[in-house]
C-alpha cells in the first residue's frame, strides 16, 4: 500500500516540471463553464484505455505485490493463508537472498561505469567532424541493442563453449588453455558483464551523443578563436557542458542495469553456483522454476526489491533536481 | 572558414594520418563487436562438424541450407515466428493508440488530476518486471486470458509505457496553440480536432513510439517465457530459443540458423528506421 503514494510523493517534484509554467489560456466567461465540462469528459475519456490497462498491468500488481507477500501461497490456484511477516522472515533468513542482492549490486558497480565512461570516450571520438565513417561506426555499435536478448544469451552460451567456441579459438592463439569464462563461479559474472556492456553499450552512446549535440557549435569557434587548443575545448567547454548530464546519464545506466534478467537467465541461469544469480532470477526460481512454487516468499522478496529500485528512482529525482539547479547557476 | 583552412592546410595531412589511423582502430574494434552475429550468420551455414571443430574461420566450406528448414519445421520457429509477428503487431497498435490519446490530454491541457497522473507515471517508469510479474500472471489466470495471445498481448502493452506516452505528451506540448483555436472556429469538436489535425501532425512522434515498441515487444523474454508455460503454442522466438537449444543442445548450426529467423526481422528494421530508433533513445537525455 505505502509504495505508490510513496514514489508519487518522491516524484512529483520532478513530474511536476514539465508541466508547471504553461497557462493554458482559461476563459473565465460563465458561458465557458458548460464547454468546458464537456472539454473534462473527453480528455477523461481520452486517458480510459491507459487508466485500465495501466492501472491492471502496473498499479494493481505493485500494490497487490504487498498482499502476497504476506500470505502463503504456493501455487496459481491454490488457497492463501495469511502468514503476516513470516515471508520477510523467511527472506531476510535465506543467505541466498543477500547473495542475489550483492550480486546485483556488485553487477552493476561492473557495468554502469564501463558503459558510462566508455561510451563517453566514444562519444567524443564519433562526435568529432574529422573522423572518417562516423555514420557507419554509429551504427555498428549500436546493432547490439536492438538484437533480441533473449537469444543473444543463449548464443553466448556457444560463443563462450571452452571446446568449440570461437572464444576459445582465439585464447587457443595465444596458446592460454582452455578456461571456462561462463562455467566457472570465479569468472562467470564477470564475463557476463562484458556481455551486458557490449549489448546495451549503444544506448549509453545514443545519450552521449545527443548530449554533445546540445553543445552549441559557436562555443567551439569561440573557443578556438580564443586560442584554445583541442585540449582546451575539451577541457573548458565541452567538459563543463556535460556534467549536468553525467549524472542523468548514470542514473539511467543504473537503472537499466536491473533489466538483466533476459541475459542473464539464458546465458548463466544464475549459475555456476548462484554466481551470477541477480534478484529477478531469485524472485523467478522461487516463483516459476520450482516443483512447488513458494509465491509468498518470491513475492517478499519481489516487494524488496521494488523498494531497492525505489532508492534508486529517489536518487534520480535528487540528481534531477541538483543538476538542474547547478545548471542555473553557472 | 576559407581563412581557418587557408593557416592549416599545411598541418594538415599529418594531423589527417592520425584521424584515419584512429578510423582504423574503431573499424577492427567494429569488426569484433559485431563478429558474434558473424559467427551465427556462418554457423548457420555450417555442417555440425565444422562448426564444433572450433576455428575463427566464417567461410563455411559447403552452404547448408537445410539448418534452416530444420530450425523452421522441427524446430517450430515458424510457428514461433508467427507468435512474435502477431503478439508483437498487436501490442504496437494498442500502445500506439492508447499512448497517442493519453499523451495528447496530458502533454496539452490542464484539468484536474493531470499533475498527478504525471507524476504517478513518472515515478513508474522504471518499475522492474521481476517486482510485477506473480500479480500480472494471477491477474491473467482470474481473467481467463493466460493461455491465449491476447493474455500476453494485454501484458506487454499495459504495463511499461510510461516513455511513449511522455514522448507524445513532449512532442503535444510543442504543438502552437493557434491549430485548436482554428480548428475550432472551422466547428471542429475535440475529437474531431484530435483526429484530423493533431494525429496526423504527430506522424514523426507516432513512428518512433511504434518503432521502439515494436523492438521492445519483438525482443520480451520474462512475460512471454512466463505466459507460454502451460501452453508451448505461445511461444515466441525469443522463449522458443530456449526450448530448442534445451531439446537439441548438440544441434548448433540449428540453432545459429534459428537465432537468424529470429533476429532478421529486427535488424533489417533497424537497418531501414535507423533515425528513429535513435531518436527514441535520445529522447530520454534530451527531456
Amino acid at each position: 500500500m505505502a509504495s505508490p503514494s510513496l514514489i508519487a510523493d518522491a516524484a512529483t517534484g520532478k513530474s511536476a516540471a514539465p508541466v508547471r509554467g504553461r497557462s493554458r489560456r482559461a476563459d473565465q466567461r460563465p458561458g465557458q463553464r458548460a464547454r468546458e465540462r464537456r472539454r473534462n469528459l473527453w480528455i477523461y475519456a481520452f486517458l480510459l484505455p491507459t487508466f485500465v490497462l495501466y492501472g491492471m498491468y502496473t498499479l494493481y500488481p505493485m500494490v497487490a505485490s504487498y498482499w502476497y507477500s504476506l500470505v502463503e501461497w504456493n501455487g496459481f490456484t491454490a488457497d492463501q493463508e495469511f502468514v503476516g511477516v513470516a515471508n520477510y522472515e523467511k527472506v531476510f533468513a535465506d543467505p541466498q537472498f543477500w547473495n542475489s542482492v550483492k550480486v546485483t549490486l556488485i553487477f552493476m558497480l561492473i557495468v554502469a561505469p564501463l558503459r558510462v565512461f566508455g561510451a563517453f570516450a566514444l562519444a567524443i571520438l564519433l562526435n568529432s567532424p574529422k573522423l572518417p565513417f562516423t555514420g557507419f561506426f554509429r551504427t555498428v555499435y549500436f546493432i547490439p541493442v536492438v538484437t533480441t536478448t533473449a537469444i543473444v544469451g543463449v548464443v553466448m552460451r556457444f560463443i563462450f563453449d571452452p571446446a568449440s567456441g570461437p572464444i576459445a579459438g582465439v585464447l587457443d592463439l595465444f596458446g592460454a588453455g582452455p578456461v571456462d569464462l561462463l562455467g566457472s563461479s570465479d569468472t562467470a559474472l564477470m564475463t557476463a558483464g562484458v556481455v551486458y556492456v557490449w549489448k546495451f553499450f549503444g544506448i549509453t552512446l545514443i545519450y552521449w551523443l545527443a548530449a554533445l549535440q546540445t553543445i552549441p557549435r559557436d562555443l567551439y569557434e569561440a573557443a578556438r578563436i580564443d586560442g584554445a587548443g583541442p585540449l582546451g575545448v575539451f577541457r573548458y567547454i565541452t567538459l563543463p557542458m556535460l556534467i549536468p548530464f553525467l549524472l542523468i546519464i548514470s542514473v539511467l545506466t543504473i537503472e537499466d542495469c536491473f533489466h538483466a534478467f533476459d541475459l542473464m537467465q539464458t546465458m548463466t541461469a544464475g549459475g555456476p553456483f548462484y554466481s551470477t544469480e541477480i534478484v529477478e532470477i531469485y524472485i523467478y526460481r522461487f516463483a516459476f522454476a520450482a516443483s512447488i512454487p513458494q509465491l509468498g516468499h518470491a513475492s517478499a522478496a519481489a516487494v524488496l526489491f521494488g523498494l531497492l529500485v525505489l532508492v534508486v528512482v529517489l536518487m534520480q529525482a535528487w540528481a534531477t533536481v541538483a543538476s538542474r539547479r547547478w545548471g542555473n547557476r553557472s | 572558414m576559407s581563412t581557418t583552412t587557408a593557416t592549416r592546410s599545411h598541418l594538415r595531412s599529418p594531423r589527417r594520418v592520425g584521424w584515419w589511423l584512429g578510423a582504423a582502430v574503431l573499424a577492427f574494434v567494429a569488426f569484433v563487436w559485431i563478429y558474434p552475429f558473424l559467427w551465427m550468420a556462418s554457423a548457420s551455414l555450417k555442417t555440425s562438424g565444422e562448426v564444433f571443430s572450433g576455428g575463427l574461420d566464417l567461410i563455411p566450406e559447403m552452404v547448408q541450407w537445410e539448418n534452416y528448414s530444420r530450425a523452421w519445421g522441427d524446430g517450430n520457429f515458424k510457428v514461433y515466428l508467427l507468435n512474435t509477428v502477431i503478439v508483437t503487431v498487436a501490442t504496437v497498435v494498442i500502445v500506439v493508440i492508447r499512448c497517442a490519446l493519453a499523451g495528447y490530454v496530458l502533454g496539452r491541457y490542464k484539468f484536474p488530476g493531470s499533475r498527478v497522473i504525471i507524476g504517478i507515471l513518472v515515478a513508474t517508469l522504471f518499475v522492474p518486471t521481476g517486482y510485477t510479474i506473480i500479480p500480472i500472471v494471477k491477474l491473467s489466470l482470474e481473467l481467463g486470458i493466460l493461455d491465449d495471445h491476447s493474455g500476453m498481448i494485454l501484458a506487454l502493452a499495459g504495463g511499461a509505457n510510461v516513455a511513449s506516452i511522455l514522448i507524445y505528451a513532449g512532442y503535444f506540448r510543442g504543438l502552437p496553440a493557434e491549430l485548436e483555436e482554428a480548428a475550432i472556429v472551422d466547428g471542429a469538436g475535440f475529437f474531431r480536432t484530435f483526429m484530423r489535425i493533431m494525429l496526423p501532425l504527430s506522424m514523426p512522434v507516432t513512428a518512433t513510439v511504434a518503432i521502439l515498441t515494436f523492438l521492445f515487444t519483438w525482443n520480451a523474454f520474462f512475460l512471454p517465457l512466463v505466459f507460454s508455460f502451460s501452453n508451448p503454442a505461445l511461444r515466441t522466438v525469443s522463449v522458443g530459443m530456449q526450448a530448442f537449444v534445451g531439446e537439441n543442445s548438440t544441434d548448433w548450426p540449428g540453432m545459429a540458423a534459428a537465432g537468424v529467423i529470429s533476429m532478421l526481422p529486427i535488424v533489417v528494421l533497424y537497418a531501414f528506421m535507423q533515425r528513429y530508433f535513435v531518436e527514441g533513445i535520445a529522447g530520454a537525455v534530451k527531456s
